[in-house]
C-alpha cells in the first residue's frame, strides 16, 4: 500500500509488515532532505500532492513491483508538507524470499514514484530565494518532460533523495 | 458544457487558486492548456507538463466531456 503522510514519517509498523517467515530479504530505501541541491545550500523543503491520483498511482507501481519481481511483499510512505533538513520524505520497503528481487523491486519503485507521482517539491534556500524543483535530466537532454520516464541517474549523488 | 481544472505547484501559485470551473467550450486539453497559459501566464511550455483527466494520465487530444476534471501536472519531483 501507497500512503501521504503529513505528520513526521514513522516507517517501524510499515516496516514490520515486511518480516515474514517466508522473508529471507527486506530492502528499505528512505529518502531524505538534503541541507544542497546543485551547490546551493537549502534551509528546507515543501511537498505539495495531488492526493487522490498520487495514491492511485502509487499503488499502481506497488502492484507492476509485484507483477515484475518475485517479491512478497511492497509498501511505499511519502509525507508532505514542509520538511526539514535530515527528516525523512519517503520510505519504500520490499521484501522477498531472496535478495536480488527485493533490491530490484525497491530500486524500481523509488525510480517509478520519482517520475510518475504527482508531488512536488519546492526547495527553500539559506540566502531566502526557492525555487519549485525541475527535472534536471530533461532540461539537459532537451527532451520534453512529457515524453520519456525520467531516471535521475544522471547525477545520482546530486538528485537522489 | 462545465469542467473543473485543478492546479498543483507552480501552476496554483500563477492562477493564485486551487481549483475552477470552466464553461467555455474547448476540443481537448492541449487547446485548454493554451488559453489557460495565455490567461495566466504559466511559465511551462504544453510540452513541459502532462495531463490527468479524471485522476488519470491521458493524452492532451483526448476529447473533454461535461464533468471532467482537468488537472496539469507540473513536472513531479517527489521523493
Amino acid at each position: 500500500m501507497f500512503k501521504i503522510v503529513t505528520a513526521p514519517l514513522d516507517y517501524l509498523d510499515a516496516q514490520n509488515e515486511l518480516y515474514r517467515p517466508e522473508a529471507g530479504g527486506v530492502v528499505c530505501f528512505e529518502g531524505r532532505v538534503r541541507n544542497h541541491n546543485h551547490h546551493r545550500k537549502v534551509s528546507h523543503l515543501n511537498y505539495e500532492a495531488f492526493d487522490e491520483m498520487a495514491i492511485s498511482e502509487g499503488n499502481k507501481i506497488l502492484t507492476e513491483a509485484r507483477e515484475k519481481f518475485k517479491i512478497i511483499e511492497a509498501l511505499a510512505i511519502h509525507r508532505v508538507g514542509d520538511l526539514q533538513i535530515e527528516e525523512t520524505a519517503i520510505w519504500v520497503g520490499v521484501s522477498s524470499a531472496h535478495r536480488e528481487a527485493a533490491f530490484l523491486a525497491c530500486q524500481y519503485i523509488i525510480d517509478q514514484l520519482k517520475s510518475r507521482v504527482p508531488i512536488w517539491k519546492k526547495e527553500f534556500y539559506v540566502d531566502g530565494e526557492s525555487d519549485w524543483v525541475k527535472c534536471l535530466a530533461c532540461s539537459q537532454k532537451g527532451i520534453p518532460h512529457s515524453e520519456h520516464q525520467h531516471f535521475h541517474h544522471v547525477e545520482k549523488s546530486e538528485v537522489e533523495g | 458544457m462545465t469542467i473543473k481544472v485543478k492546479y498543483f505547484a507552480s501552476l496554483r501559485e500563477k492562477a493564485q487558486k486551487n481549483e475552477e470551473e470552466i464553461t467555455e467550450v474547448f476540443n481537448n486539453a492541449f487547446d485548454l492548456y493554451l488559453a489557460l497559459q495565455e490567461k495566466y501566464q504559466f511559465p511551462l511550455t504544453v510540452e513541459e507538463v502532462k495531463v490527468a483527466i479524471n485522476g488519470e494520465y491521458q493524452n492532451f487530444d483526448t476529447a473533454l466531456v461535461a464533468g471532467d476534471v482537468v488537472t496539469f501536472i507540473p513536472p513531479v519531483a517527489g521523493g
